[in-house]
């Protein structure tokens, strides 16, 4: 291996066209080993274009890769005997058998007979596929034949792993099982997958980038994320208190950016409030219902969600008028 | 160099896996033997003229197994596997553009030379039951060996370039079979003589597989040929291998 400190993607103003149709833009980032980085964006922001030029498949129109100090394109050997590299389709020939693959891709990535035959066993025991290891992969569930295209990305004890949209037509348990083995890799691989839906990135990786038309909107750690478009919070109060009052107070309070006013039932009305401090607010709230006299119900604040954070980032309304 | 051979081998198992392998194994022995009885029609109550391996390559149906049966092994190489996208897989293991091409190449052609292993014994069928003959002379049967694998080696080659160009297996194999019966047909321009053609024939006749293999049968192995096919074969291989690394770039 090289040098420790070699981050071991590196990745500087990285931009690749198709036929004249840019698909990523100047990107630039870094991950170090040991990672779990996730790719998000909607499809066609270029997550899947960054990985197959990563992985040794393309190249780039402009700028360098590296992983592991190797350049993708002038040491390109090097970097694929250190990637683990999982398509989105997952693609496997359907007349093998699973052994008889696992071992056929291990030779291809150069292993010698030996550590092949033990590296297969070690494969199949830890994705758990004792129990068909002898099936043709034409007739494996679509939960199988996921793991069996993990295992083969895991075959050559690769240093980073490359796993595109790893869950994506699973079913919910097979989506839980695959988060898991995904967690027990990052014990000892760099991984960096990619996904359009949130959850999916959300519990399983340490580290966000948030790609949108080709380019890397947001790049840091997920509390960090939420705290940058999240000072502002989310604030629901039911109070029996007149209309005009309520609009009065919220319009005098310096924290409150925007709010909403609606009666409920019996007297009560819901005031949806965007606040700048929602700690203290809450505690202000408190002590004004005590003081007046307005009976309170419900006193709830939402931190924003990825979710929230992704749809400002990538809002689609700018795509439209970016296309115009 | 084991990723080559692993590859190879992968490549005549797939053969084996599928029924494709063994209907294409079939059609050639029915064609093989449609050769052979047309043969023995013609030279029925003659004197042997010649020897059965320069008669064989005579007919419409040895012809018939060059042309068609090639394409339909090449085919699958590249375009299967960038249809259902193991060829990702494939290209992001450390093995070079080359050796994928070379593999594919290879494993083609042992198929190809595989089915024809049955005919070698017919020289020896006859030999043994039919009154008259002499023994078999193995010099022609070698030297006509090396014509098969010559003009398979050629036709392989283009095979694996058009299989290269597109995901498609049907169109695959047309633009393969149409090059090799284009080549094919070159041939009888020298013997249909055109009234232009004037002293161009002879440039016709050195593109005729028909007397290449006429050569080949009945025992010369002419290095003008043996460079002819080796090199176009080689120029082939040299298409696929970048038609595969342009794919990059694309």
């Amino acid at each position: 291996m090289a040098d420790p400190k070699t981050p071991i993607i590196e990745v500087i103003g990285l931009s690749k066209e198709y036929g004249g149709r840019p698909a990523i833009r100047d990107l630039s980032f870094t991950v170090e080993a040991g990672e779990i980085v996730g790719l998000l964006g909607p499809n066609g922001a270029g997550k899947s274009t960054t990985m197959r030029i990563l992985a040794g498949y393309l190249a780039a129109t402009d700028g360098i890769a590296r992983v592991a100090g190797f350049d993708v394109l002038d040491d390109s050997y090097e970097v694929r005997r250190r990637v683990g590299y999982m398509p989105e389709t997952v693609p496997l020939p359907d007349e093998m058998r699973v052994r008889e693959y696992l071992k056929f891709r291990a030779r291809l990535k150069g292993l010698s007979r030996t550590a092949t035959r033990e590296r297969t066993d070690t494969v199949i025991t830890r994705f758990g596929l004792q129990e068909v290891h002898g099936k043709m992969i034409g007739h494996l569930s679509k939960g199988f034949r996921q793991r069996v295209g993990l295992a083969d990305a895991l075959v050559h004890e690769p240093a980073l792993l490359i796993l595109d949209e790893p869950t994506i037509g699973l079913d919910p348990h097979q989506i839980v099982a695959v988060r898991e083995i995904i967690k027990t890799l990052a014990r000892d691989h760099t991984v960096v997958i990619s996904s359009h839906i949130l959850p999916e990135i959300e519990v399983t990786c340490s580290r966000l980038m948030i790609f949108h038309r080709g380019r890397i909107v947001a790049a840091d750690t997920r509390d960090n994320l939420q705290q940058r478009v999240g000072s502002q919070s989310r604030v629901t109060i039911d109070l029996a208190a007149p209309e005009e009052d309520l609009r009065a107070v919220w319009e005098e309070m310096a924290e409150v950016q925007h709010f909403h006013v609606s009666p409920v039932q019996q007297g009560y009305r819901r005031s949806v409030l965007a606040v700048r401090d929602g700690q203290r607010f809450r505690e202000q709230v408190a002590t004004l219902a005590r003081n007046r006299g307005w009976a309170l119900r419900e006193l709830a604040e939402s931190r924003p969600t990825l979710e929230d954070i992704f749809v400002q980032l990538t809002n689609p309304d700018e795509d439209a008028e970016d296309r115009l | 160099m084991q990723a080559y051979l692993t590859l190879v081998r992968r490549e005549l198992a797939g053969h084996f896996l599928s029924l494709r392998g063994y209907v294409i194994m079939a059609g050639v022995q029915f064609l093989l033997g449609a050769s052979l009885c047309i043969t023995l029609e013609a030279l029925n109550q003659k004197p042997f003229d010649m020897p059965i391996t320069e008669k064989m390559p005579n007919t419409g149906f040895f012809w018939l197994i060059l042309l068609l049966v090639a394409p339909v092994i090449t085919m699958r190489t590249f375009a299967h596997e960038r249809a259902i996208g193991t060829f990702e897989t494939l290209l992001t293991t450390p093995i070079s553009d080359w050796a994928v091409v070379l593999a594919k190449f290879t494993g083609a052609l042992a198929f190809f030379l595989l089915t024809w292993l049955p005919a070698l014994a017919y020289p020896f069928i006859l030999t043994r039951y039919v009154s008259g003959m002499g023994a078999v002379d193995l010099g022609p049967l070698a030297s006509l060996i090396i014509g098969i694998t010559m003009l398979g080696s050629f036709m392989m080659a283009v095979g694996c370039f058009a299989s290269a160009l597109t995901k498609s297996q049907i169109i695959a194999a047309m633009t393969s079979f149409a090059i090799c019966t284009g080549v094919f047909l070159l041939g009888f321009i020298s013997v249909i003589r055109p009234p232009w053609i004037g002293s161009r024939s002879e440039l016709f006749s050195h593109l005729s597989m028909l007397e290449h293999m006429g050569d080949f049968a009945s025992g010369v192995v002419d290095t003008r040929h043996v460079v002819f096919y080796a090199s176009l074969t080689a120029l082939f291989l040299f298409f696929t291998q970048k038609t595969i690394s342009l794919r990059r770039w694309r």
